[in-house]
């Protein structure tokens, strides 16, 4: 009886699965379309067995339960279907297929070890209901195999036993084939392998490396090298996304892809801040508008302070506020945290800011700083309003030479970014001179002809005002000769590296931190011994870090310092946010605590008196936590400090115009 | 601000903002002029998307349109789909009275040396304009701020300036708050038409988002026959020079005393109200101040009345 009822089974599962997947597929395309390159799909595998497979492993115990779940479904899924499916009875297919079910029932138990308390990140309802589902069908498929190899009867026993087998099967199979199609939670292995053959950044993969001269076959720093913002047409009749089918339709398909594994919520700053933001949250929000429908049914960790149940969505309305609200958009800080720790590699950041696009370019209903901000950037190249011709004030007695008396060209272009405005970040601008000046740099400044490089404007959704501060100083900077530039503010730095290219300026920029270890390499720096022995940690910025795979240089001048690095338990690309990217400081959406001050407990943790940062954001954040705490200085400082040049400092105090004079020419490097 | 309350009479009363160039006072790029910004949200509230906003100007000037296309694009949270609608061209009806989302603006044609009042005059009386809504003084240009006065005079209106919100229309008249000294409001009721010269204290003016900015409608429209501005051809122009300003230092012990001095707009004090006087008396009497004030002399008389 049973070997009439299996095929039904299996085959009945898999065209109602396929009719459930060719819906959802239709779901995808209502995004908006791009070239379709079907060959991608042969990318795949690799793509779920390498990447994927090295994100999921962060977390060793579950990848091994994944391995061993995944890995056995579907080998037995597959065995089944010529088994019973089409009858090829075979001691050793059978044995196989046993095989395989053995190892899904080990891995499904770990899933259920998992389950018994599942920790807060986790979503419950479906998904907790999916541990049970893989039990039933890895120990349905083991005992409908047994006849197989002889073991037990052919016959099986009685009828009862017979029914309880089959509803077992059942069961395993419309959890597993049905609800991969309907929308179920196995919903991730369908649309999540698609998404990996699909994925909106293939440089994100070891296949589309982007860099040919690397010898290391895997980076084990996912997102660093495609992290730039994707530009937005500013002819398009409609700017950013409104409604979900305003997204292409990979990251509709991305969003299906998620697992509610909740390791971007467990990341995410805002939402440990309580501000109502969940990147887990968000994601199955863009499920429910591309789907139809209200959020009643998510089963896991809604928006801090918003009731999950009371929004709704389709694909054809407006998402914000209806389905998500302004502020829960706002609270990003574009850390891109969540990214990083999204095993399905999912973008979240790309999303926000697609949404925020059309906020503040369609209703102009950016929060009340951030357009304040946007105005002022219109009017005078820099978001507090300023006259940009002060932008070297606070270098009057430094007697920089601007870049358009240099018509020879210079070796180093340094950027300042819009901390030299701030008193605070001018402190670490004249330590950064004096440092380039000490290591005989041939370096210039645009001065007052350097605008603000746009990030703010970009991460608020003002694309337009975006293109045009880029396009100004990608001609600005077109007009001179440099080699290099180089700059204190990661947030320039991964703007002019990794987002003008796209504007046609691509200009070889480095962080201050990878300059100054670059003179430390080279023997043009000499610094003393600390006399008192230190402990400092270090903050990783998440434009330096993150975005832009910088780790090492700061460390290593902090160890070129002499100093001891306690790091914390969040560092490297795990860093947490300071709170003061993406616009996050001026849109200041209300929480339970301020990430700043979170990040600042981070620090005290280690036990370190001071932390090093390389940011004039995360500087002006965390000095923002109130005394007292741990001092914050940039690398710069530490460096200029400990700086052995004998007579210097006194001439610069007296004569600032003979300091040049000082630099010794030998070893100037040619420009 | 409060709304009107039944905005079906507001609908009914055509609406019109007049706008100018602005300068930023940092960099002195153009934008949006603050006073004429908040006129136009004054409008918006009034009226929404049925707003019209007029410039006089040279339509050949490089930066004039993009800097008027700063007040289109406050013109947001209208019917958005028919909005984009348009942007790609499938509906282009045109409604007279409802900008259909997005906002549209007349340019006047005129050289930079003609005379903006007669042609303001003309097109708001070929329109029906009946409220129309301005900034108290351009911020570039002659920014005599004498324009309100010359239309309205002109168009033979009521004026109001400095007002710093509109509390409701209806079909016969507007009342409104107009603002004084040290936050004082008088409230005004006034019979359409009138032209309204808004207050820098008015309600901050919204964002100008980028979409309906580039979506709104800008005409430039030949209307009349543009004529020099007489009295300008005789002014001779010379560069402004830095006067010093008196500094006015409060010694007071008492903290409220020192922010009503910094909070003071510039006081008249020793005034009289006089009224039923004939007009002869009245002009007697003003002519009595002036001399007494050394701001007249005998011989100037005749061409004093000849300015009123």
């Amino acid at each position: 009886m049973l070997q009439t009822l299996l095929p039904i089974l299996i085959f009945t599962a898999l065209a109602v699965g396929a009719i459930g997947a060719a819906r959802r597929i239709r779901l995808w395309r209502r995004g908006r379309r791009s070239p379709m390159r079907w060959q991608r799909l042969l990318r795949m595998p690799k793509r779920y067995l390498n990447d994927l497979h090295h994100v999921v492993a962060r977390d060793k115990a579950m990848a091994h339960t994944h391995v061993a779940t995944a890995g056995g479904f579907v080998a037995a899924m597959a065995l089944a279907i010529v088994v019973h499916g089409f009858g090829w009875h075979g001691p050793i297919l059978g044995g196989l297929l046993l095989a395989a079910s053995i190892v899904m029932f080990v891995g499904a138990l770990a899933v259920n070890r998992r389950r018994l308390n599942p920790p807060a990140k986790l979503s419950k309802g479906p998904w907790q209901r999916l541990s049970k589902s893989l039990l039933a069908y890895s120990v349905g498929m083991f005992l409908v195999s047994l006849p197989l190899v002889g073991v037990a009867p052919t016959t099986l026993g009685g009828g009862a036993l017979v029914l309880v087998l089959t509803l077992l099967v059942a069961w395993g199979l419309l959890e597993m084939i049905v609800g991969m199609g309907w929308g179920g939670p196995m919903k991730h292995a369908f649309a999540g392998s698609l998404h990996l053959a699909f994925h909106r950044r293939p440089e994100r993969f070891d296949d589309q490396h982007g860099e040919p001269q690397s010898t290391n076959p895997h980076d084990v720093h996912r997102g660093s090298r495609s992290t730039a913002l994707f530009p937005l047409d500013l002819a398009a009749p409609k700017l950013g996304v409104e409604k979900p089918s305003d997204f292409q339709w990979e990251q509709l398909l991305g969003f299906d892809a998620c697992v509610q594994c909740g390791r971007c919520q467990a990341v995410c700053p805002a939402f440990a801040a309580g501000q109502p933001l969940n990147p887990k949250k968000l994601i199955q929000d863009m499920v429910v508008g591309m789907a139809g429908g209200t959020d009643a049914r998510y089963a896991g960790s809604g928006y801090p302070g918003i009731d999950v149940g009371k929004h709704h969505g389709s694909s054809a309305s407006p998402i914000v506020p209806q389905l998500v609200e302004a502020e829960t958009l706002w609270a990003c800080t574009t850390c891109r945290a969540c990214v990083e720790e999204c095993p399905m590699m999912i973008e979240h950041v790309d999303a926000i800011v697609d949404m925020r696009r059309f906020i503040t370019l369609e209703m102009g209903e950016t929060p009340e700083k951030g357009a304040a901000a946007i105005d002022n950037l219109i009017a005078t190249d820099n978001p507090g309003g300023l006259d940009n011709a002060s932008r070297l004030d606070w270098a009057a007695d430094l007697d920089l030479d601007r870049i358009k008396d240099r018509p020879e060209g210079v070796d180093v272009l340094l950027w300042l970014g819009d901390g030299a405005f701030d008193m605070r970040n001018q402190r670490t601008l004249r330590a950064l001179v004096k440092i380039l000046r000490a290591g005989g740099v041939d370096f210039a400044v645009l001065g007052e002809e350097e605008r603000d490089s746009g990030d703010v404007a970009r991460r608020l959704g003002d694309e337009a005002t975006f293109q045009r501060l880029a396009e100004r100083n990608i001609a600005t900077l077109s007009r001179y000769r440099f080699r290099r530039i180089v700059t204190a503010d990661p947030h320039s730095f991964h703007v002019i590296g990794r987002e003008y290219p796209a504007f046609g300026g691509t200009f070889e920029i480095l962080h201050h931190s990878t300059f100054m270890a670059e003179l430390f390499e080279a023997g043009r720096l000499s610094v003393g011994v600390n006399p008192h022995s230190e402990t400092v940690t270090y903050h990783d910025p998440c434009y330096l870090g993150r975005y832009n795979g910088e780790f090492a240089a700061p460390r290593q001048l902090l160890a070129a310092l002499g100093l001891e690095v306690a790091e914390m338990a969040r560092s490297g690309y795990r860093s947490r946010c300071c709170g003061g990217g993406g616009g996050a400081a001026l849109s200041d959406v209300p929480g339970k605590a301020r990430i700043p001050d979170m990040r600042m407990e981070d620090v005290r943790e280690t036990g370190a008196t001071t932390v090093a940062v390389a940011c004039p954001q995360c500087t002006a954040m965390l000095e923002g936590v109130v005394e007292p705490r741990p001092q914050i200085r940039d690398l710069a400082e530490l460096v200029a400090e400990a700086l052995i040049e004998p007579g210097f400092d006194e001439v610069v105090a007296t004569a600032p115009t003979p300091a040049r004079a000082k630099v010794q020419p030998d070893e100037e490097i040619p420009a | 601000m409060t709304l009107p309350e039944s905005k079906a009479d507001a609908s009914d009363v055509r609406t019109i903002a007049l706008v100018s160039a602005g300068r930023h006072v940092v960099s002195g790029r153009s934008d949006r002029a603050r006073e004429d910004a908040r006129a136009v949200e004054m409008g918006l509230k009034l009226a929404g998307d049925a707003l019209t906003l007029v410039h006089a100007g040279d339509p050949e000037e490089p930066t004039l349109v993009e800097c008027l296309r700063g007040y289109l694009g406050m013109y947001h949270g209208f019917d958005m789909a028919r909005g984009f609608d348009m942007a790609r061209g499938v509906d282009m009806v045109e409604r007279r009275g409802s900008g259909g989302g997005c906002g549209r603006l007349d340019l006047l044609s005129m050289a930079p040396s003609d005379d903006a009042v007669p042609m303001l005059a003309e097109w708001l009386e070929a329109h029906e304009a009946k409220l129309v809504l301005t900034g108290q003084r351009a911020e570039c240009g002659e920014g005599s701020g004498l324009l309100p006065y010359l239309l309205a005079e002109r168009l033979g209106w009521a004026v109001v300036t400095g007002v710093a919100a509109i509390e409701s229309v209806d079909g016969e008249a507007v009342t409104l708050l107009q603002a004084l000294p040290q936050g004082q409001r008088r409230r005004l009721t006034v019979t359409l038409p009138c032209l309204v010269a808004v207050d820098a204290v008015a309600p901050a003016p919204r964002q100008s988002a980028f979409g309906p900015a580039r979506r709104g409608r800008v005409d430039v429209v030949e209307i009349g026959q543009p004529a020099p501005d007489a009295d300008r051809a005789a002014w001779q122009f010379m560069p402004a020079r830095a006067r010093p300003k008196r500094l006015k230092v409060v010694k007071s012990a008492n903290a409220r005393d020192r922010f009503k001095a910094a909070a003071a707009k510039s006081e008249a004090s020793g005034g009289r109200v006089l009224s039923d006087l004939t007009a002869d008396q009245a002009a007697e009497k003003l002519i009595e101040y002036l001399r007494r004030e050394n701001l007249l002399r005998q011989e100037k008389i005749s061409a004093a009345e000849g300015d009123q």
